[in-house]
C-alpha cells in the first residue's frame, strides 16, 4: 500500500523494505563471525562485520521509522502497535534474565547444598565430595577457578555496587523527570534531564568495568570461578551490556530532541526508550539484591 | 448405524488379549513384562491400570464419535441442529468424570512412587558407575570392583560393515563381559553416578532406571524373589555419546549361598593378581573430561 | 464489500514470477492503492505484505518437513534391520538429533506462523499485519539460522549427536558444530519473539470494529495464547544454551558439579521451555480443528467459551510440569509427586477440547472433504497420543517408559499426527482462499488415506517396542526387536513417499484448477470467506461493515 496521507485513519502499511533482509544478513554475519572465532577458524576480526552491518541496518531502519513518524505517517493505531511491541519485547527479556536468575537460585537453594550432601542427598557427600562444606558464595567442591590456592572473595554490596544502584535510582528518576519535560513543552528541562540520564547510565558501565577489572585482578572472581562466578558475571555482564544499550538509544533520543523531534503528546519512540530504561533499573535491583546483597 | 461402535468395541476386546498374555512368540512382545521384583510388579499393575482406563475411554469417546459421523451425514440429508452449542450439565459431567478417574489412577501411582523411594532397610551397597561407554559395580565395603562393557562377540558384530550375522550372536547387544551378580532375596541399594557424561542404569525386570549424573549419587533398590534367580537385561537409557547404544546392563541374580561363594573368589582375585579390571576403572576416571567428577579430596 | 482488488495471487505458492507480472497489469485498478509490487527480488526479499510473507513461511516449512523427513527416512533405513549397515553410531545420532531440531523449529513451527501471517489478518478483519517490516525479518531470519544449523551436520568432525534436547555434559564435549547449533538456536528464538510479538500486536490492535474478544475465532484465539507461551520461553532457551556455550568456551561452572553446577540445572531450565514448546506445537492446531469441524459438521463449536479457558488452563499448566521429563533424573520425591499430578491434570482441560469436537459433529450434518477428513484423523490419533502421554505422566511407570521407544510413539502421535495433521488440515482448508482455485479431491483423498495409514503403521509399532524395552536414540537393537522395526520401517518408506502426492497437489492448485467461490465450503463462516478467493493482496484495506462482521462472524455468536 502507498503512504497514507498524514495522520490519516488509515493504518499504515510501508512499502518493501530493504532493512529486515539487511538484518538477516547482518545476524547471519555476527553469528558466523562469532562461530568461526570460537572454532579457531578466524582471528578476532571476524566479530567486525556483523556488528557493522547491524548498526548500519538500525541506521537505515529507524532513520526510515522517524522520517515517516515526523511526516505524521502514523496514526493513534500504529503508535498503539509500537508500544504493544515494546512492551512485549521488553517482556521477552524479562524472561531472559529470569534464565539466569533461575539458575542463581537453583544453584544456590539446591545444586550447592546438594553437593554437600544436605538432606536426601547425603550419598553425594559419602561417596563423592567428602571435603565440601557448601555455602554461597562458592566456586564449587573442586575450587574450580580463583586465585592459585582456590579461593577468592566477593565484591561487597555496600561499596561501589551500591554507588551504583543510586546513580541507576537517579537515573530512573531524571529520565522521568525528562519525560515531564517533554509533555508540558519544557524543552530545556528535557534536553538537560536526558543528557544527565545517561551520563549517568556511562557513569555505571565506567564504575562495572572498573570494579570488574579488581575482581579479575585482585579478588580472583572471575567467570571461571565456580558456580558463583558464572551466575555473577553472566547476570552482572549481560545486565551491564544492556545499560550501555539503553544508554546508546537515550543518546539517539537525545540527539533527536535536539533537532526537535517529538511532541507533547506524539512522542513512543521516547516512551519505549524511558521503559527499556526502567526495565533495566528493575534488573538492577534485583541484581544487587541476590546477587551482592543477600 | 449402530453396528460401528459394536464392531470397534469387538475389535478391541479381540486385540486385547494379545496385550494382556505374555506374547507367544517373544520377538513380537507387544507389552511391559511384570518382572521380578515387588516395584516392578507394581509399576506392572499401574500400568495396566492405565492403559485399561485409556482404552475405556477411547471406547466411549471414539464410540460416540464413530456413531456421530456414520449417523450425522450431509449425505443422508441430516440437518444440522444449529441450537446445540452449550450444555451445562453435560460440561460439568465430562470435566468431573476425567478427575475421578485420574484420582483412581494417582492414588496408586504416588503410592508406588513412595515404594520406589524408600530404600531403608537395604542389605548392600552397590556403586554403579556409567562411563563412555561401559559401566562400573562396586560392592561397596568388599573391595570387589570391576568393569562391565559389551562382550566380544557383539562388539565385533555390530561393526559397521561387519559381515557377522546378529542373529548368530547370543544375546546380540545385550550381553558383557562381566555381569553385575547379586544374590535373590536381598534388599539391595545402588548407588549411581556418571564418570563423564549423563548414562542411565536401566533394568526392566527390576523397575529400576536411574539417571547416572557425573558429580551426583542417586540411590534406587530392588528386592529380587527368592524363586526368580536367572539373567535379566537391561540398556544405558540416556544418550551418552557415539556407543550409547552398546553399553548394556546385565545383572546375574544367585541365592545367596552362590553370591557368597561368588564373592569370595572375587576378593581372592582382587588380591592376587591387583592391577586389572579395578585398576583401570580408575585409569578412567582420570581421563579429562572424567575429572570432574573425581573428589578432590 | 470494500474490497474489490481482483489482483490475483496464483504465484503466490510457487513465487511464479512471470504470472505475478501479469497478474499485475491485468488485476491492477486504479482506485486501490495497493498492487503487488514489481520483480522477483523486490516483492519476495523486500515484503511487507501478510500474505507474501505468510506463503514464504509455509514454502519454508514444507522444505525443512522435506529435509527432516529425509533425515527420518535415514533413520529407518538404518533401523530397518539389527547390525549397522549405513552409519557409524556417531553419525546416526546426528541424523537424530537433526531430525528433532528439523522437524520442530523448521517445520513445525514455521508452519503455525505462516498460517498466522495468512489468516489472522484476514480473520479479525485487518489489512495486514501490526508491524509489517518486522514481520519480513522474523522471516528472513530463519533460512540464514537453517542455513547455519543444517551447516554444522558438515564441519570437520561431524554435527552435534545430542539429541534436541542437548543436555550437557554431553553437548559440552562437541566440536565445531556446538556453537553454530547454538546461535541457530538463537536466530530461531529471535525469530519466534518476533513473530510472537507481531502476532499479539495483531490481534490486540488490529481487530475490526465490532470484532470483539469473544467473538474471534479459535485459531486467533488459540494463536493469541500460543504467542504469549512462546514470548516467555523462547527467552529461556536462549538463556539455557548461552550458558552451554559459555561453558563450553569461557569456563563457566553451570552445568558442572566440580565447581558447584549441576548437569540437571540444564534441563530443569531446557524443560521450562521444552514443555510450553510442545504446547506452542499443538495448540494452534487445536484451532485449526476448531475452525474446521464446525464448518463440516455446518453447526456452531460447541462450548465456544470452554474452548478458551480450556485453552488457557493448558497454557498455565504448562509452566509448571516441565519436570515430568526428568522422573528418572533424580528428583526428591516431593517434586515427583507435584510435576505428577500437574502432568495428569492437563488431561482435564484437553478433554474438554475433545469432548467438544465430538459434541460439534454429533447432531450435525456432516461431509467429509479433504480438510474435515484430516480434522477428524487428528481427533482419533491425537487422543491416542494424549492417552500415551498420561500413561507417561505416571512417575512409577515412566521409570520404564522414559527413553524408550514408547515415548518416540507418544511424541509422534501428537506432533505428527497431531500437529502435522492439523496444519495439513489447515492447507487443504484455506488452500483455495489463498490460490483461487479448488484442488484436486481426488488426489487429496489418496494423500490423506496414504497418510493416515501409514502413519499408524510407522507409528504404532513403535509403543511395542518401547514396552519390550527398546532405547530410544540408538543405531541398532537387539534381533528380538527386528519384526516391528521392520512393520515400522516399512510405513514409515510409504508414509515419506505419500508426502510427494502433496506437493504434486500444491504445485497443481497453484496453477490452476477450478475457480473457488468467496465462501468455498458451504458451511464456512468468518471473515475470512467473506473476502473473494484468491484473497486480495490487502486484506481489509477498510474494517469490514457490520453486515459483513455479523454474516461472517464465528457461528457461535450468530446462533449463541
Ligand atoms: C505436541 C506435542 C505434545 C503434546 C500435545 C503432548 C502432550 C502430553 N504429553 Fe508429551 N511429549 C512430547 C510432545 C507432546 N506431548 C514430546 C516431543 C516429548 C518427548 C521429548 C523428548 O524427550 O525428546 C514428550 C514427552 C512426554 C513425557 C516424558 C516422557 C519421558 O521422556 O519419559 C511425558 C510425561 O509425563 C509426557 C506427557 C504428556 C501429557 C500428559 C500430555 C497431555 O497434554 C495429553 C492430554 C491428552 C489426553 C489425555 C487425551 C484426550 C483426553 C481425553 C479424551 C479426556 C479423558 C482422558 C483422561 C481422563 C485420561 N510427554
Ligand atoms: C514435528 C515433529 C516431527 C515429525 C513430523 C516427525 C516425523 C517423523 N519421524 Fe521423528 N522425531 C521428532 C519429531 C518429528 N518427527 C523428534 C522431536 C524426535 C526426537 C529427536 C531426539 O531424540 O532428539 C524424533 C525422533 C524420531 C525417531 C527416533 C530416533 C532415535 O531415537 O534415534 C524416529 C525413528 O523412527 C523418527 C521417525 C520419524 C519418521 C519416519 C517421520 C515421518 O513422519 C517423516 C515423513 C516425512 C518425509 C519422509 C518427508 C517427505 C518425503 C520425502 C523426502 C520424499 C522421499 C521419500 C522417500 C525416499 C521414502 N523420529
Ligand atoms: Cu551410557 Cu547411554
Ligand atoms: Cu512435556
Amino acid at each position: 500500500m502507498a503512504t497514507t496521507h498524514p495522520n490519516s485513519d488509515k493504518y499504515y502499511i510501508p512499502h518493501g523494505s530493504p532493512w529486515p533482509i539487511l538484518g538477516s544478513v547482518a545476524l547471519f554475519a555476527i553469528m558466523a563471525g562469532a562461530i568461526s572465532y570460537l572454532n579457531d577458524w578466524t582471528g578476532a576480526w571476524s566479530f567486525l562485520p556483523g556488528p557493522l552491518l547491524l548498526a548500519a541496518m538500525f541506521f537505515g531502519w529507524f532513520s526510515t521509522v522517524i522520517g515517516e513518524s515526523q511526516h505524521g505517517t502514523y496514526n493513534q493505531e500504529v503508535d498503539r502497535s509500537f508500544r504493544m511491541g515494546m512492551m512485549w519485547f521488553i517482556f521477552s527479556e524479562v524472561m531472559f534474565f529470569a534464565a539466569f536468575f533461575g539458575a542463581l537460585f537453583y544453584a544456590r537453594r539446591l545444586a550447592v547444598p546438594w553437593l554437600g550432601g544436605e538432606g536426601v542427598k547425603v550419598l553425594n557427600k559419602l561417596y563423592l565430595w567428602k571435603s565440601y562444606n557448601p555455602g554461597w558464595p562458592t566456586n564449587g567442591p573442586a575450587h574450580v577457578g580463583g586465585l592459585s590456592n582456590g579461593t577468592f572473595s566477593v565484591i561487597p554490596p555496600f561499596g561501589l555496587p551500591a554507588v551504583n544502584t543510586l546513580i541507576l535510582l537517579t537515573s530512573s528518576l531524571t529520565v522521568t523527570i525528562a519525560h515531564h519535560g517533554l509533555r508540558s513543552g519544557n524543552r530545556v528541562l528535557l534536553k538537560t534531564f536526558l543528557a544527565l540520564t545517561f551520563l549517568l547510565g556511562f557513569s555505571f558501565v565506567s564504575l562495572q568495568i572498573h570494579e570488574y577489572g579488581e575482581a579479575y585482578r585482585e579478588l580472583g572472581l572471575r567467570l571461571s570461578t565456580g558456580i558463583y562466578g558464572s551466575t555473577f558475571f553472566m547476570l552482572t555482564g549481560f545486565h551491564g551490556l544492556h545499560v550501555t544499550i539503553g544508554a546508546t538509544m537515550l543518546v539517539v533520543i537525545w540527539l533527536r530532541t535536539m533537532r526537535g523531534h517529538f511532541t507533547p503528546n506524539h512522542h513512543f519512540a521516547f516512551e519505549a526508550v524511558a521503559w527499556y530504561w526502567h526495565f533495566v533499573d528493575v534488573v538492577w535491583l534485583g541484581l544487587f539484591t541476590f546477587v551482592y546483597w543477600l | 448405524m449402530k453396528i460401528k461402535p459394536r464392531l470397534l468395541l469387538a475389535t478391541l476386546a479381540g486385540l486385547c488379549p494379545l496385550l494382556a498374555a505374555p506374547a507367544a512368540h517373544a520377538a513380537w512382545t507387544l507389552n511391559l513384562t511384570p518382572g521380578v521384583d515387588q516395584v516392578s510388579r507394581d509399576i506392572y499393575g499401574l500400568h495396566m491400570l492405565a492403559f485399561w482406563w485409556c482404552v475405556a475411554i477411547a471406547v466411549v469417546v471414539f464410540g460416540v464419535m464413530i456413531y456421530s459421523m456414520a449417523r450425522f451425514r450431509h449425505s443422508r440429508g441430516v440437518v444440522a441442529d444449529t441450537g446445540l452449542t452449550h450444555n451445562t450439565r453435560v460440561e460439568i459431567i465430562w470435566t468431573t468424570i476425567p478427575v475421578l478417574i485420574l484420582i483412581s489412577m494417582a492414588v496408586p501411582a504416588a503410592r508406588v512412587l513412595v515404594e520406589t523411594t524408600d530404600a531403608s532397610g537395604s542389605q548392600m551397597d552397590i556403586r554403579v558407575t556409567g562411563y563412555q561407554w561401559r559401566w562400573t559395580y562396586e560392592y561397596v565395603g568388599t573391595g570387589v570392583k570391576f568393569v562391565s562393557s559389551l562382550d566380544r562377540m557383539s562388539d565385533a558384530a555390530r561393526q559397521l560393515g561387519s559381515t557377522i550375522d546378529p542373529y548368530s550372536v547370543p544375546h546380540y547387544l545385550l550381553n558383557v563381559d562381566h555381569p553385575l551378580v547379586v544374590p535373590a532375596g536381598v534388599k539391595i541399594r545402588v548407588l549411581v553416578t556418571g564418570g563423564d557424561v549423563i548414562h542411565s542404569w536401566w533394568v526392566p525386570d527390576f523397575g529400576i532406571k536411574k539417571d547416572a549424573i557425573p558429580g551426583y549419587v542417586n540411590e534406587a533398590w530392588f528386592d529380587v524373589d527368592p524363586d526368580k534367580l536367572g539373567t535379566y537385561r537391561g540398556q544405558c537409557a540416556e544418550l551418552c555419546g557415539r556407543d550409547h547404544g552398546f553399553m548394556p546392563v546385565v545383572v546375574k541374580v544367585v541365592s545367596k549361598a552362590d553370591f557368597a561363594t561368588w564373592l569370595k573368589q572375587q576378593q581372592e582375585a582382587e588380591k592376587t593378581q591387583p592391577p586389572t579390571a579395578a585398576t583401570s576403572t580408575s585409569a578412567s576416571a582420570a581421563a579429562p573430561a572424567a575429572a570432574l567428577a573425581a573428589p578432590s579430596g | 464489500m470494500a474490497n474489490t482488488d481482483n489482483a490475483t495471487t496464483h504465484a503466490a505458492l510457487t513465487g511464479h514470477e512471470e504470472h505475478d507480472a501479469h497478474g499485475e497489469h491485468a488485476g491492477h485498478d486504479e482506485h486501490a492503492d495497493h498492487g503487488k509490487p514489481h520483480g522477483f527480488w523486490h516483492r519476495w526479499l523486500t515484503s511487507t505484505n501478510h500474505k507474501d510473507i505468510g506463503t514464504m513461511y509455509l514454502v519454508f516449512s514444507c522444505i525443512m518437513f522435506f529435509i527432516g523427513g529425509a533425515h527420518a527416512m535415514l533413520i529407518r533405513a538404518e533401523l530397518f534391520h539389527p547390525g549397522l549397515q549405513f552409519f557409524d553410531p556417531g553419525t546416526f545420532n546426528t541424523l537424530t538429533t537433526y531430525h528433532g531440531l528439523i522437524m520442530i523449529f523448521g517445520a513445525i513451527m514455521p508452519a503455525f506462523v505462516g498460517l498466522a501471517n495468512w489468516m489472522v489478518p484476514m480473520m479479525v478483519g485487518a489489512p495486514d499485519m501490526a508491524l509489517p517490516r518486522m514481520n519480513n525479518y522474523s522471516f528472513w531470519i530463519l533460512p540464514f539460522a537453517f542455513a547455519l544449523l543444517i551447516g554444522s551436520e558438515f564441519v570437520p568432525g561431524g554435527g552435534g549427536g545430542t539429541g534436541w534436547t542437548i543436555y550437557p555434559p554431553l553437548s559440552v564435549e562437541q566440536g565445531y558444530a556446538l556453537p553454530m547449533m547454538i546461535f541457530a538456536i538463537h536466530m530461531m528464538g529471535a525469530s519466534s519473539i518476533m513473530g510472537a510479538i507481531n502476532v499479539i500486536v495483531t490481534i490486540m490492535n488490529m481487530r475490526a470494529p465490532g470484532m470483539s474478544l469473544l467473538r474471534m475465532p479459535l485459531f486467533v484465539w488459540t494463536w493469541l495464547i500460543t504467542a504469549f507461551l512462546l514470548i516467555a520461553v523462547m527467552p529461556v532457551l536462549a538463556g539455557a544454551v548461552t550458558m552451554l556455550l559459555t561453558d563450553h568456551f569461557f569456563g563457566t561452572s553451570f552445568f558442572n558439579a566440580a565447581g558447584g553446577g549441576d548437569p540437571v540445572m540444564f534441563q530443569h531450565i531446557f524443560w521450562f521451555f521444552g514443555h510450553p514448546e510442545v504446547y506452542i506445537m499443538i495448540l494452534p492446531a487445536f484451532g485449526i480443528i476448531s475452525e474446521i469441524i464446525p464448518t463440516f459438521s455446518r453447526k456452531p463449536l460447541f462450548g465456544y467459551d470452554a474452548m478458551i479457558y480450556a485453552t488457557a488452563s493448558i497454557a498455565f499448566l504448562s509452566f509448571i510440569v516441565w519436570a515430568h521429563h526428568m522422573f528418572t533424573v533424580g528428583l526428591p520425591l516431593a517434586s515427583e509427586l507435584f510435576f505428577m499430578l500437574s502432568t495428569m491434570l492437563i488431561a482435564i482441560p484437553t478433554g474438554v477440547k475433545v469432548f467438544n469436537w465430538v459434541a460439534t459433529m454429533y447432531r450435525g450434518s456432516i461431509s467429509y472433504e479433504p480438510p474435515m477428513l484430516w480434522a477428524v484423523a487428528f481427533v482419533f490419533l491425537f487422543s491416542i497420543g494424549g492417552f500415551s502421554g498420561l500413561m507417561l505422566a505416571l512417575a512409577p511407570a515412566d521409570f520404564q517408559y522414559q527413553d524408550t521407544y514408547f515415548v518416540v510413539a507418544h511424541f509422534h502421535y501428537v506432533l505428527l499426527t497431531g500437529a502435522a495433521f492439523g496444519i495439513m488440515g489447515g492447507v487443504y482448508y484455506w488452500l483455495p482462499k489463498w490460490t483461487g482455485h479448488m484442488y484436486n479431491m481426488t488426489l487429496a483423498k489418496w494423500h490423506f488415506w496414504m497418510s493416515a495409514i501409514w502413519a499408524n503403521v510407522l507409528f504404532f509399532p513403535q509403543h511395542f517396542l518401547g514396552l519390550a524395552g527398546m532405547p530410544r536414540r540408538v543405531p541398532d537393537y537387539a534381533t528380538q526387536f527386528t519384526d516391528w522395526n521392520v512393520v515400522s520401517s516399512i510405513g514409515g518408506f510409504a508414509f515419506g513417499l505419500s508426502q510427494i502426492l502433496f506437493v504434486i497437489l500444491l504445485w497443481q492448485c497453484a496453477r490452476g484448477g477450478e475457480r473457488a467461490t468467496g465462501r468455498v465450503w458451504e458451511g464456512a463462516r468468518g471473515l475470512e470467506w467473506e473476502l473473494p478467493s484468491p484473497a486480495p493482496y490487502h486484506s481489509w484495506t477498510e474494517a469490514p461493515s457490520m453486515a459483513t462482521l455479523e454474516r461472517g462472524a464465528p457461528m457461535h455468536q450468530t446462533h449463541g
